[in-house]
């Protein structure tokens, strides 16, 4: 977290509400091959991102984006920034 | 001798792959509707038109350089093996996604063809693609296919063929952003300078870009050149403090960005995703329930372990009286003898005991090939990751659990889809706890003897206990492995599909072949040893000279006395020649360690042979009780023999005793070293026996 962003998004995508529609802004991860898993995914800056539901025990979570459902633990959810787009 | 062409079949995990590969080639690779079910490369080769293709399945892959553990294999082979022709599929239903690797693939300058799979899918739902406008931008044929209903293969194979024979044509460049593209053009000329004549300049880009994007493997082929490294440090972190981020994710960001414009163009008409994915949602609602998702699963296995004994059991019957018949007719036919003993008491008990389980063994092979193939085995990973990982394990260990009930072999090389290297060696070693099919008959004949109308309950138990003994083993492991670290849940979910029919017969028939080889091979041979082992020596040195006493006894004035006198001392001659066998001595020597559990050297033996397959369990006790099973058949001798607590203990250690043969070699090879298999062995021994002894402790505290 020691780097400034031009923006502080303290939203992240765990935080995201069903129905929410988020844009996602920066993955906060020093771990390179999760970055670029992610970014391999469809997770990257710019592109639009909304929660599809929960595991019945609240974990992981299942997000829909590039119009595929991806299965995500909140704890790496927690590192992908989002904003809510109205 | 003609050469072949070497054409690698390139996609995502889940495109379809491994179904093109076996609709180009007949071959009948396993497939299932979940990510990664194709771990290692397949190859087979092909002649069409004359030309030789040797086509190579290769695991997925969703980037060329994610350099995660489970893609390597697919990634290692583009960068080493260099193929004349990538066939890239694609599911036609996920470009968005899926032609990111396109973007990748268009870079390294190979001859590509786009193949567009599953086009029904969008087809059905009203999407127009324009396929020459997708060509022309991807610089490559595009071909549409559905792999599964064979679509579009001969149209792929001709082009296939007419891509061979073209000529190079020039690559198409994907354009950056300007920082990016002159850092990239940077990087390009500092490496057509180390390396002049040797690259050409669509490949001294793709190097460079690789260099650029961070590929370790790239960059360790250069360390001897440091000012190069220096150079893609100082672009890095330029890059990164003009842009806010770091090159990799620019460049992702470009590719998409690409993909999306081409997108925008070549869809004519879009179908509403929505639209497509209400089923898969509707049914989600349903499975992934917050309330009842996960005592659904639990019916659900329950549902399919009760239907496998039940169901199975008409069957069964059938078998069962066919080979009564058989062995009726080959007992009155034969002469008495030593051959006539072999082939009724050994043979025909050992094969004959044991094919009769093939119908069970079926059914759960159907049940299998439904769950992976609708794509609920995704979902049961996703519902259980929360519990798994309160225990050290990762939703997706539960996919090469559940193939270990089919057989440990495929379900020790299915932990290959685990990337952290730790926690897939955890995941190798907790295998063998899963129960395969060949102890499903051990637990069918004892669940049916002795719970009679529980036994299906009794079965489900049994699995449900061999699941919680490799999740506590996972947690054992976690303690005694030095190193942590867990990988992320990363999983793509996939939409819910019917699994063709002729998979899932396929599926059924591959198990049904090889339990019958299994039965016709190890079984077989099993039986005539185990027969001879029990029959020999022929002369036993007696204790007492039983032949002098029942003459004695036969002697004397008829009455009950004489008859119970009479049977009691050729019951002990008989048993005291069991014993005096080689079987016998043998199993009386370790019969000390399993004492405590109750098993007489009846279980001994079995626990001993099933060492080589589990199936010989079942056949073992076949041989052993083939001559005083007389009318009422073996199960109701089983159940004589012993009490029900030990019938439990039984059960679970054979769940739970050392991996056989196979599983202990293939443990060796995919954890790399034969200290593990060894670790494994010993572990699930001392595991099996302290469980058994807690259940028959128990059990006897009850009954």
């Amino acid at each position: 977290m020691g780097t400034v962003h031009q923006i502080t998004p303290d939203l992240t995508l765990a935080d995201l509400r069903p129905g929410q529609q988020g844009e996602i802004v920066k993955i906060d991860s020093e771990d390179k091959t999760f970055k670029r898993r992610m970014s391999s995914l469809g997770v990257i800056p710019g592109g639009p991102v909304a929660l599809d539901r929960s595991a019945p025990l609240g974990d992981p979570r299942i997000y829909n984006l590039m119009g595929y459902n991806l299965g995500l633990r909140n704890a790496e959810a927690q590192m992908i920034h989002v904003r809510l787009k109205s | 001798m003609t050469s072949s062409v070497t054409v690698a079949l390139v996609g995502n995990p889940n495109a379809g792959v491994t179904s093109l590969f076996n609709a180009l080639t007949g071959a009948n690779n396993p497939v299932a509707n979940y990510p990664r079910v194709t771990t290692s490369s397949a190859t087979r080769e092909i002649t069409h038109k004359g030309v030789v293709l040797r086509f190579v399945d290769v695991p997925g892959i969703y980037s060329v350089n994610s350099q995660a553990d489970d893609e390597k294999v697919g990634q290692d082979f583009l960068l080493d093996q260099s193929p004349d022709v990538i066939v890239n599929v694609v599911d036609a239903g996920h470009l968005d996604r899926h032609l990111f690797l396109t973007t990748q693939l268009i870079e390294t300058g190979i001859k590509r063809i786009t193949v567009l799979n599953m086009i029904d899918e969008v087809r059905r739902h009203g999407t127009v693609l324009d396929t020459e406008m997708l060509a022309s931008a991807l610089g490559a044929p595009v071909v549409e296919t559905c792999a599964l209903k064979g679509e579009g293969v001969d149209v792929l194979l001709d082009t296939i063929v007419a891509q061979v024979a073209a000529p190079a044509a020039d690559a198409i460049r994907l354009h950056y952003d300007t920082h990016l593209e002159a850092a990239i053009v940077r990087i390009q000329d500092h490496l057509a300078n180390l390396h002049p004549q040797e690259l050409t300049p669509a490949r001294s880009r793709w190097l460079a870009i690789k260099i650029l994007e961070g590929d370790d493997t790239i960059i360790n082929r250069e360390s001897d050149h440091p000012e190069l490294i220096a150079l893609v440090t100082k672009e890095r972190d330029h890059l990164a403090h003009e842009h806010d981020e770091d090159a990799a994710t620019m460049l992702a960001t470009s590719r998409f960005a690409f993909v999306n414009g081409l997108l925008r163009e070549a869809r004519q008409q879009h179908d509403d995703p929505d639209q497509r994915f209400k089923l898969t949602r509707i049914l989600d609602n349903f499975f992934l329930n917050r309330a009842f998702g996960l005592p659904l699963l639990l019916l659900i296995m329950w549902v399919m372990f009760e239907t496998t004994f039940s169901l199975g059991a008409v069957p069964t019957e059938w078998i069962k009286s066919g080979v009564d018949a058989l062995t009726k007719f080959v007992d009155d036919t034969l002469p008495a003898g030593m051959f006539h003993d072999l082939v009724v008491n050994g043979v025909l008990a050992g094969v004959g005991g044991t094919i009769v389980f093939l119908p069970n063994i079926v059914i759960l092979f159907f049940f299998m090939a439904i769950l992976s193939g609708t794509g609920y085995l995704a979902r049961a990973s996703f519902l259980m990751d929360r519990v798994m990982h309160k225990f050290g394990l990762h939703g997706t260990t539960l996919i090469p659990m559940v193939a270990g009930f089919g057989c440990n072999v495929p379900a020790v090389m299915a932990s290959r889809i685990i990337t952290n290297k730790r926690s897939r060696l955890i995941a190798i070693l907790i295998s063998p706890f899963m129960s395969c099919s060949a102890r499903l008959p051990t637990f069918i004949l004892f669940a049916g003897a002795f719970f009679a109308d529980l036994a299906g309950t009794v079965v489900f138990a049994i699995y449900m206990l061999s699941i919680a003994s490799a999740i506590l083993s996972a947690v054992v492991l976690n303690r005694l492995i030095p190193g942590s670290g867990s990988d992320a849940f990363v999983m793509d979910l996939p939409p819910y599909r019917l699994p063709t029919l002729h998979s899932v017969l396929h599926h059924m028939w591959d198990s049904a072949q090889g339990f019958v080889a299994k039965v016709t091979g190890v079984i077989l041979v099993g039986s005539i040893i185990i027969w001879f082992l029990q029959e020999f020596p022929k002369d036993v040195a007696y204790s007492q000279d039983y032949d002098a006493g029942i003459v004695q006894l036969e002697g004397q004035p008829d009455g009950a006395d004489k008859d119970e006198a009479l049977r009691s001392l050729k019951a002990a001659q008989a048993q005291e020649k069991l014993e005096k066998s080689y079987m016998g001595r043998v199993s009386i020597a370790v019969t000390p360690v399993f004492k405590p559990l109750g098993f007489s050297w009846h279980e001994s033996s079995a626990i001993m042979t099933g060492f080589v397959a589990k199936e010989v369990v079942v056949a073992t006790y076949a041989v052993i009780y083939a001559q005083d099973k007389g009318s009422t058949g073996w199960t109701d001798a089983i159940k004589a023999a012993m009490p029900t607590a030990t019938a439990v203990a039984f059960m679970i250690f054979t769940l739970l005793y050392a991996p056989c043969l196979s599983t202990i070699a293939i443990i060796a090879k995919e954890s790399g070293s034969w200290k593990w298999a060894a670790f494994s062995v010993a572990y699930s021994l001392s595991f099996a026996w302290l469980l058994a002894l807690a259940a028959v402790t128990i059990g006897r505290l009850l009954v």
